[in-house]
C-alpha cells in the first residue's frame, strides 16, 4: 500500500470517529453517574438537525454547534425528569428519547432537506500541516476534530483526578451511600445526564455541519448505538473510549477501502465487524467479574428513591 | 303459529335490511369518485426517490382534478399487504407502490381485489389486474461514461453503489461500456454501500474511491453526500434521482433526473376510462420519463457537446446502451458487434463487463 493511502485511510478514519466520539464521551460520564440513557441516537439526531438550521439560519457555525449542544441537553433534560425525578424505567425511556429524536428532527428538518451548507473550514496551522503522513493527520482537521480531542482529556481527567469527578463516580457506584454521605445525588445525576446530552448533540451537529454538510432524516444512521456500544467496550474507562471510537471508525473506513482495493473480505462482515467486538468484549469481561467490578458503575440503570 | 310469526318478521327483517344496504350501496357508489393511492418506503420529502413519485401523485392530483391518498414510510414486509388493503377499502381505484419490497404482498392484494388496478414500480411480477413499471436509469449511464471518459485523467473512475440487484448493476455495465469507448484502458471501481441512502457512508465510499485514484465519481445511491465530498476535492461526479447540481456547483457534471409525472398521468387516466390493461412499461429518454439536465456550463465546450450529443443519439434509438460487442470480466465475449442484448438480458443482468474491477458480492 501507497503511504498516501495509509494516510487517507487514518485521516478518513479520524474524521468518522468524531461523532462516535463526543457522543460517547458524553455517555460515559451520564453512566458513570450510574444513569443508563439509551437516547443517544436520538439526541444526535436533534443536534444534528439544530446544528445545521442554525448555521444555515445565521451563517455562524459556531452558534449552530453551541445552539446544537443546548438542543441536546435539552432533550437529555426530559429523560432526566422522567427517570431521575419522576423514576421511570431508564431504558424505555432511553429508547423512547430516540424515537422521539428521530421524529422530531425529522418534523423541524423538512424544509431544509436537499439544501447545501458549505462545510466547516479546516484550520491548515502553516508549515506543520505539510509534514508528510502525519501532517495532515494532527494539523489541518476542522475545530470540531480538535475539540473532541481536548474534551476527551478534559473527561480523564475530570472523572479520575479532581474531586468532582470521585463524586459523580461515587454516586453512580452507590447512590445509597452518596446520599448518606450529603451528596445531592438527582442533582449529580442531573448534570451528567444532560453532559451526556450536549455532548450527544454537538457528535450529531459535527455530521451535519462537518462530515456530509446536509440535512437527511436519520441522518446519523447508528452512530449513536455504536456510541453506545463504545462505552461499554471501554469497559468504562475514559482512554479505552478514544481508542474504542478510533477503532469503530476504523472499521466502518477499512471496509470501503478494501472493497474498492478488491480485497475479499464481504462488505457485510466488516460492517458488523463493531458490534460483533462489542459482543466479544462483554463475553470476555462478564467472565472475569472482577474486572468488570472494577469499573462497571455498581448503580448503572437503578433507580433513585431516596432523597 | 309462533314460530311461523317468528319466520314471517325474521323474513321481513332480513329482507328490509338487505333493501337498506342496497339502496346504502346505490347512493355510496352513486357518489363514489375515482380514488388513486399510492405507498412510499421512505417520507416524500427525501429529496430523492420518494418524493419523486410524490412530484407525479401531485401531478396526478392537479391534472385529472381527482382525489388521492398516500402512506409514507411504510415497511417493505407484510405490513404493507395491510396498508394496501386499507387503501382498497378506503375506495383506491388504483394502487401505485413505489418500492422493489413491495411486489409480493401487492401480488396477495391483487389476487383479493381484482376489480381494483395495481401498478408496481421496478418489480417483475404482473397479474391480470397488476402492471410493472419502471425507468431506464441506465440510458443516463451511457452519458455519464461518456462524459466520464473525457474528463479523467488517472483512468480509474469510482463508482458508489447501493444494492447487488440487476437495476443497479446494468448501471454499472452501461456506464463501463461507454467509459471504454473513449478511453478503452479506463477501470470503473466500485464500492457496495449495501444502502440506498446512507449519506456517511456513501461521502466515506467516496473518499475512499478518491483515495485510490479515482478523479470522477459517479454514484447509484441517493443522497447528494458524494457530489459533495467530490467537489470539496475538485473530483468530478454525476447526481442522482435529482438535479444536484447545487451540491456540486464546479464539478457536478450532470444528474440522473427522475420524473415519473408523465407515466403516473397517463395510467391514471387509463383506468379512469377503462382501457387499462396489465402491462409492463419500461419508459426512458424517449417518453421524457428519464431526464439529464446540460452539462455544468463550467466544463470544457467539447464536453458540453458531448453530453447533448449522446443524449439526443440514446433518445432517438441510434445509440444502443447495450450494443455489442460485450465481453465480460474474463474477456469472454457475450454478444459480438452488430447485436445487442434485450430488454429480458438487461433486466436480468448479473454479471460485470470488462473493465470493472472486483467482484459482485453475493
Amino acid at each position: 500500500m501507497h503511504h498516501d493511502t495509509v494516510t487517507a485511510i487514518l485521516l478518513s478514519t479520524v474524521l468518522a470517529s468524531t461523532p462516535m466520539l463526543f457522543a460517547a464521551l458524553g455517555e460515559l460520564v451520564t453512566e458513570k453517574s450510574g444513569v443508563l440513557n439509551l437516547g443517544v441516537e436520538g439526541m444526535m439526531l436533534i443536534g444534528a438537525v439544530i446544528g445545521f438550521v442554525v448555521t444555515a439560519a445565521t451563517g455562524s457555525a459556531i452558534l449552530g454547534v453551541i445552539l446544537a449542544a443546548v438542543a441536546g441537553a435539552l432533550a437529555s433534560g426530559i429523560f432526566g425528569v422522567l427517570t431521575l425525578l419522576l423514576l421511570a424505567n431508564q431504558v424505555a425511556c432511553g429508547l423512547a428519547l430516540t424515537i422521539f429524536g428521530i421524529g422530531l428532527s425529522a418534523l423541524i428538518g423538512k424544509p431544509f432537506i436537499g439544501k447545501p451548507l458549505s462545510a466547516l473550514p479546516q484550520l491548515h496551522i502553516s508549515g506543520l500541516s505539510d509534514i508528510p503522513v502525519i501532517g495532515p493527520l494532527i494539523f489541518g482537521q476542522d475545530a470540531l476534530v480538535y475539540i473532541s480531542i481536548l474534551m476527551a482529556i478534559a473527561v480523564h481527567l475530570f472523572l479520575n483526578r479532581t474531586r468532582q469527578g470521585l463524586i459523580v463516580r461515587a454516586v453512580g457506584e452507590s447512590h445509597d451511600a452518596a446520599h448518606a454521605l450529603g451528596y445531592p445525588v438527582v442533582g449529580i445525576r442531573f448534570l451528567a445526564v444532560m453532559f451526556g446530552g450536549a455532548m450527544s448533540g454537538i457528535g450529531g451537529s459535527y455530521l451535519s455541519l462537518a462530515y456530509t454538510p446536509l440535512w437527511s432524516e436519520g441522518m446519523t444512521a447508528g452512530r449513536g448505538w455504536i456510541a453506545l456500544a463504545c462505552v461499554t467496550f471501554s469497559t468504562w474507562r475514559s482512554a479505552r473510549v478514544v481508542l474504542g471510537a478510533y477503532l469503530f471508525g476504523f472499521f466502518t473506513i477499512a471496509q470501503l477501502h478494501a472493497q474498492a482495493l478488491n480485497v475479499p473480505i464481504p462488505p457485510e462482515f466488516l460492517s458488523m465487524a463493531p458490534y460483533l467486538a462489542t459482543v466479544l468484549v462483554l463475553v470476555i469481561i462478564s467472565r472475569d467479574a472482577t474486572r468488570i467490578r472494577m469499573h462497571a458503575p455498581a448503580s448503572l440503570g437503578r433507580v433513585f428513591h431516596g432523597g | 303459529m309462533k314460530l311461523l310469526k317468528r319466520a314471517i318478521a325474521a323474513t321481513a327483517v332480513v329482507a328490509l335490511g338487505a333493501a337498506g344496504i342496497a339502496a346504502m350501496g346505490g347512493v355510496s357508489k352513486a357518489a363514489e369518485e375515482f380514488k388513486a393511492a399510492w405507498i412510499y418506503v421512505g417520507p416524500v420529502t427525501d429529496g430523492g426517490w420518494s418524493e419523486g413519485h410524490y412530484q407525479g401523485q401531485l401531478a396526478v392530483e392537479k391534472e385529472l382534478h381527482i382525489k388521492t391518498m398516500k402512506v409514507e414510510n411504510v415497511p417493505e414486509a407484510a405490513d404493507s399487504e395491510r396498508v394496501m388493503t386499507q387503501l382498497v377499502q378506503q375506495g383506491a381505484n388504483i394502487v401505485f407502490a413505489t418500492s422493489f419490497g413491495y411486489m409480493e404482498p401487492m401480488l396477495k392484494v391483487a389476487k383479493a381485489f381484482p376489480k381494483v388496478k395495481f401498478e408496481h414500480a421496478t418489480g417483475y411480477k404482473t397479474a391480470p389486474n397488476m402492471s410493472v413499471y419502471n425507468i431506464r436509469f441506465y440510458e443516463s449511464r451511457t452519458v455519464q461514461g461518456t462524459l466520464a471518459g473525457m474528463l479523467t485523467k488517472s483512468g480509474v473512475i469510482g463508482y458508489i453503489a447501493s444494492v447487488p440487484i440487476p437495476e443497479v448493476i446494468m448501471g454499472i455495465d452501461a456506464f463501463t461500456l461507454a467509459l471504454r469507448k473513449v478511453k478503452p484502458d479506463a477501470k470503473v471501481k466500485v464500492i457496495w454501500v449495501m444502502d440506498w441512502f446512507n449519506p456517511g457512508k456513501e461521502a466515506d465510499a467516496a473518499k475512499a474511491l478518491m483515495d485510490q485514484g479515482a478523479d470522477v465519481i459517479a454514484q447509484h445511491t441517493d443522497s447528494p453526500a458524494p457530489v459533495q465530498a467530490a467537489e470539496a476535492r475538485g473530483v468530478y461526479s454525476f447526481g442522482e434521482a435529482s438535479d444536484m447540481s447545487k451540491f456540486g456547483p464546479t464539478h457536478c457534471v450532470t444528474s440522473e433526473v427522475d420524473n415519473w409525472t408523465v407515466f403516473y398521468v397517463e395510467r391514471t387516466k387509463a383506468a379512469m376510462n377503462g382501457t387499462w390493461k396489465s402491462q409492463s412499461t419500461w419508459w426512458g429518454l424517449d417518453k421524457n420519463a428519464l431526464i439529464i439536465p446540460d452539462v455544468n456550463k463550467n466544463l470544457p465546450a467539447d464536453v458540453q457537446a458531448a453530453g447533448a450529443k449522446v443524449r439526443e443519439e440514446v433518445r432517438s434509438g441510434k445509440r444502443l446502451p447495450f450494443a455489442g460487442p460485450i465481453k465480460d470480466q474474463s474477456g469472454k465475449e457475450i454478444i459480438p458487434a452488430g447485436k445487442s442484448l434485450d430488454d429480458g438480458q438487461i433486466a436480468t443482468i448479473n454479471y460485470y463487463v470488462e473493465g470493472v474491477e472486483g467482484e459482485i458480492p453475493k
